[in-house]
């Protein structure tokens, strides 16, 4: 943790457990216009429970463990003196939680198709070209104020097996972890004015269109860099949690 | 009308998709040079206190087959029961042990291996202790919002039959899913996506 923030609400430990989770809002498990949820969603009702200790706490990631070129995907597997091939872009913007309170110290990991749409990985069958300079993750830890930012390339728009004719709209994987296991998220940020958007099934699994423009990050001209690259600004809002207003604990904590 | 709460909407959820190892594990999938290590692959050290145990399992599939392409995290407790996190109030927690441990399931056969120790009880929301357990939590393609569950241990018995998450179970036979199979120091989880042993997941 970084002990150098400035003092404050955000940084007092928290022990209330997270607002339950709007189900109604997120993807169904089972969505068959995504062929792959056919055989991988429960069927079964989840249990419902109040978070407990095991849900409301979560490991705290120091920001020493970054290398100085975790969040430029533009050289962090570039050979020295070349970098990755593409339209070069900042994407920025905060954690918060429900109740708009910034999160502080979250680990926000991202990966991507390389400009041309392809994934390095071995069960990668894109026919577009790897860049050999570019491996497609990095990470960021947010400061007090739940920002992050990282430099990377526009991704590519890619074709995909499920239906014969089905691409994804140019997107980038984010995997965040704030304050406690519960609020453990990944989502994916798509961008402002992108017309597959509306086509592809995986966003459409989602069922209200309000939580797919959430979803939509901005272009953002304001923090664009004349001459360098372009911004995009992307805020993500984790499970709020309760206030412990009036503790109640009978074993006398 | 009444006044705006002013509360903000949970980011929807988006499946981790084929390629989650590409972020997550890099290493892992050839993706070398970026990290030194991949986060999480390593839970224990030598002065970590505790009883050594392995966790390894299987994410299994509505067709019976086992997920190669699927993430698992895991969170716990020290070996005294102590969550290593600053919202943990009742006292300091092992420094050698994070607790917390992310796997990639293997490209061949398709396993995550957890290396930890076996955690301590942990007290329920009235203060009874729950039975020593591990939580988990499953993205991979295909999954459209992670699933989060927990495995408890099979030599507990009666911490289990007191445990008050397992009571919470209606369909008594389900608890069992939540039960790992194996012996000291060697467990095995496997999850069950769908069918007839459809692993409980929780809402939590
Ligand atoms: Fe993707």
């Amino acid at each position: 943790m970084s002990g150098d923030q400035s003092g404050g609400e955000n940084d007092r430990p928290e022990t209330g457990a997270f607002f339950a989770r709007d189900r109604a809002w997120h993807p169904p498990a089972f969505a068959p216009g995504y062929k792959s949820s056919v055989l991988r969603s429960p069927q079964k009702a989840l249990l419902s429970l109040d978070g407990t200790l095991s849900e409301i706490t979560g490991p705290v990631f120091g920001h020493s463990m970054l290398g100085e070129l975790d969040n430029d995907l533009i050289h962090n597997f570039a050979k020295p003196g070349e970098s990755a091939i593409g339209e070069r872009i900042i994407v920025h913007g905060r954690v918060l939680d429900e109740r708009g309170r910034p999160v502080q110290d979250a680990l926000v990991e991202f990966w991507q198709a390389n400009a041309g749409g392809r994934y390095r990985h071995r069960k990668e069958s894109y026919l577009a070209a790897l860049d050999p300079n570019f491996g497609g993750c990095g990470r960021a830890i947010t400061n007090g104020d739940g920002h992050y930012c990282f430099r990377t390339v526009k991704p590519g728009a890619y074709p995909w097996p499920n239906g014969v004719n089905d691409w994804r709209p140019a997107h980038i994987h984010f995997s965040i972890f704030g304050h406690g296991f519960a609020q453990r998220l990944i989502t994916q940020m798509y961008f402002e004015g992108d017309p597959m958007i509306w086509k592809c099934p995986i966003v459409g699994a989602i069922p209200d269109r309000r939580a797919i423009e959430q979803l939509i990050a901005a272009l953002d001209w304001g923090n664009t860099v004349p001459m360098d690259a372009r911004a995009y600004k992307f805020d993500i809002v984790l499970r709020g949690r309760r206030s412990t207003f009036f503790e109640n604990r009978p074993e006398g904590n | 009308m009444a006044q705006d709460l002013g509360y903000l909407k949970e980011t929807a959820s988006q499946t981790a998709g084929p390629y989650v190892h590409i972020g997550l594990t890099p290493n892992f999938c050839g993706i070398g040079g970026v990290y030194e290590a991949d986060l999480g692959a390593s839970m224990v050290n030598d002065r970590t206190l505790g009883q050594r145990i392995t966790v390894t399992g299987r994410v299994i599939d509505g067709a019976g087959m086992p997920l190669k392409d699927a993430l698992v995290e895991i969170w716990q407790a020290d070996a005294a029961g102590l969550y290593n996190s600053p919202s943990e109030r009742r006292g300091a927690a092992d420094p050698n042990f994070a607790g917390w441990g992310r796997s990639p399931t293997g490209a061949d056969d398709g396993m995550f291996t957890f290396e930890t120790v076996k955690p301590g009880r942990v007290p329920f929301h009235d203060g009874r202790l729950m039975a020593p357990h591990i939580s988990f939590w499953i993205v991979a393609r295909g999954i459209n919002i992670g699933l989060h569950t927990r495995m408890y241990f099979p030599d507990e018995a009666a911490a289990n039959a007191a445990d008050p998450l397992l009571a919470r179970i209606e369909h008594r036979h389900r608890a069992e899913t939540l039960v790992a199979a194996g012996r000291t120091p060697n467990y095995v989880f496997d999850i069950h996506l769908q069918g007839e042993k459809e692993t409980v997941f929780l809402d939590i």
